[in-house]
């Protein structure tokens, strides 16, 4: 057996017997003779050129002396692929019948010529162009989307009217992920929100004495924008990220295939209670969103300004009317349909590996939360527009 | 070079926590042999290949690679005697995030000091030996799962390895690519005089190739006989090894 014994011992005792070769001339047949240690692991070995080959004379034929080769690995085996393709390459003949056995049936392994290299990945696309396909496939992305809440919304119909589709168990598990598991979170967060709003407030309203207004600033700003905004970036990152982890595990583990396979609909089983459990939670987060955000404001307001909790209470009340409520609460359904719809189907298009499932989880934070504040902003115009 | 075995186990027992998954495996590999792991589902042959290749202590007994005492070194002692190995995995294991090509490159890139040409080359060569030039630049959810091994397969052999192993070589390979991965193994373990320790229940591959083994039970918790499957199933008195051997080889009858 010609291999190595142990790495370790591969230094210094053979570091002399470097790995060479040379041509010797026999005749019609030029003969490689190799010599020293060809380990390709320890040392970067010779690279094989036809030009020495050439220099040695005129010959037909191109056979290899391994006899004085001590030890090798399979770096030898890749010099000795080079000399065949050569041999392949200038209408030479490579007799392999002079080498050791075990180099002979390595050898056989390989394939005659090398493959050719694969061309890179994607073409280079100018800026015009690049600026079409991106925006061919958002526009793609959003009918797709669309087309998705369809399909989803006639689940819903069908899980309702017709029963069927919908596990309620599913739905129950979904639901209390997205709702009690999240209220001490999206608390935490509208607390300090609506607090720090009262701090803004108070220091700038005390100079015209005017304190009595951080009420009214932080009950509007929480009713109409913070509350909405905050608690549905709250669930992109929290609930959105995870439905497309676990959906893109599902389709790394073909589960969703299986679905497929047996007729199970996809919008109903999977996306159905995902969707209708973040609908169903996101008002009443946003509902407890406002409470403790303008409690957050309250204690702040109290401990700095003068006001009286009564005082403060009655500010509150008038500053806004139930139109920026209902405004605030239609303003969250949607976001936790859009956080609902976009993480699923970034799960569903997610590809099949491990690290796919990073990326989609990443791009349903991401997207969820730019998301929400865009609607956000179509929400702010038309609310301008009709006067709310 | 030495006689002795290059791998031995002595009373070894493993176990996860309080649940004994084996116990009393004593086994030891000769040099350049092929090694089966045999037995039933559930009965701790990918366990018993955990703890060879350093991925589970055993709880009680020895374990021995060549003459060092595997456990008994420091965590780089052990390290350096796992470049030693190569392990294929069931599915493969290959890193999704990188292309085929760079698998296999990057225990050449950790452990050796070769340049960026010379890895390349290696690469190509590892690649080349199990059929898969092709597939150099391609990320492993783009292959299919024969191909997925044999990927896999070809960064086991990154780093030339002295032991190979392989964990459920044929599972879900269909009988003619089966049959070229046996035939692979074979050329590996002539060609490269490396050692082979194979985890199969795949009875017509492991009586081709294997020539040693160890027979695991799954009720007493130890194993019930030593020796190569073919003399197994022609000789062994154990009614159940018997068994296990012969209801394999009748439903081969039947199939064909």
């Amino acid at each position: 057996m010609v291999l190595t014994e142990t790495k370790a011992s591969a230094g210094s005792a053979e570091i002399d017997a470097s790995p060479q070769w040379e041509v010797v001339s026999e005749g019609n047949t030029a003969c490689l003779v190799l010599t020293g240690v060809w380990l390709g692991q320890n040392t970067a070995l010779p690279v094989f050129s036809g030009d020495a080959l050439l220099h040695a004379g005129s010959f037909d034929n191109v056979t290899c002396n391994a006899a004085d080769v001590t030890r090798w690995d399979t770096g030898l085996i890749g010099f000795l692929w080079d000399v065949r393709r050569w041999c392949d390459r200038e209408g030479r003949e490579f007799e392999a019948h002079a080498l050791p056995h075990p180099m002979q049936q390595l050898l056989d392994l390989l394939p005659d010529r090398q493959a050719p290299t694969a061309p890179m990945k994607g073409t280079r696309h100018s800026f015009l162009e690049r600026v079409g396909i991106k925006s061919i496939a958002t526009l793609a992305e959003i009918g797709t989307i669309a087309e998705l809440a369809g399909h989803t919304a006639r689940a819903c119909y069908q899980a309702i009217f017709r029963r069927g589709g919908l596990r309620s168990s599913d739905l129950f598990s979904d639901l209390f992920n997205a709702g009690p598991s999240a209220l001490l979170i999206v608390g935490v967060v509208n607390f300090l929100i609506g607090a720090i709003l009262a701090f803004v407030g108070a220091v700038q309203l005390q100079k015209f004495a005017a304190g009595i207004y951080v009420a009214s600033l932080v009950g509007i700003a929480t009713v109409r924008e913070m509350a909405p905004v905050m608690t549905a970036i709250i669930m992109a990152g929290r609930t959105g990220g995870a439905y497309a982890a676990r959906i893109s595990t599902m389709q790394g583990n073909e589960e969703i295939d299986a679905l497929k396979v047996f007729g199970i609909s996809v919008s109903s089983y999977l996306i159905l209670p995902a969707v209708l459990s973040l609908v169903i939670t996101m008002p009443f987060l946003y509902l407890y969103g406002c409470l403790i955000g303008m409690l957050g404001g309250y204690i702040v307001a109290i401990s700095m300004l003068d006001i009286t909790s009564l005082g403060y209470f009655h500010q509150t009340v008038i500053a806004f009317g139930i139109s920026q409520f209902i405004f605030g609460f239609i303003k969250s359904l949607v976001f936790g349909a859009f956080i609902g719809l976009t993480s699923c189907r970034i799960g569903l298009r997610a590809g099949r590996s491990a690290a796919d499932v990073g990326i989609a989880a990443t791009r349903a934070v991401v997207i969820g939360i730019v998301g929400v504040i865009a609607l956000d902003a179509i929400f702010a115009i038309i609310a301008n527009s009709i006067g709310i | 070079m030495t006689d002795g075995p290059i791998m031995s186990m002595t009373d070894v027992t493993l176990a996860f926590g309080p649940k004994v998954i084996q116990s009393d495996i004593s086994l030891s590999v000769k040099r350049g042999s092929i090694f089966a792991v045999m037995g039933g589902s559930g009965c701790g042959k990918s366990t018993l290949l955990k703890s060879m290749i350093g991925l589970l202590r055993p709880s009680r007994g020895s374990f021995h690679v060549g003459r060092d005492d595997y456990w008994a070194g420091t965590d780089a002692e052990r390290t350096e005697i796992n470049h030693r190995f190569g392990v294929l995995f069931q599915s493969g294991a290959l890193w999704s995030s990188m292309t085929v090509g760079e698998n296999v490159a990057l225990p050449l890139q950790m452990f050796t000091k070769l340049d960026a040409r010379a890895i390349q080359r290696l690469v190509e060569l590892k690649l080349a030996l199990v059929g898969l030039s092709d597939a150099i630049n391609l990320t492993p959810s783009e292959i299919s799962g024969g191909m997925r091994k044999r990927a896999g397969l070809a960064r086991a052999l990154a780093l030339d390895p002295d032991i190979l192993f392989f964990d459920e070589p044929s599972a879900g390979l269909d009988p003619i690519t089966s049959a070229r991965l046996d035939d692979l193994i074979l050329n590996l373990r002539d060609g490269l005089g490396a050692t082979i320790v194979i985890v199969s229940h795949e009875l017509p591959s492991l009586f081709s190739i294997a020539d040693d083994g160890i027979f695991l039970d799954a009720i007493t918790k130890r194993p019930i006989a030593h020796g190569s499957p073919r003399a197994l199933r022609d000789h062994s008195t154990d009614p159940q090894v018997r068994a296990f051997m012969n209801r394999q080889r009748n439903e081969e009858g039947q199939a064909s």
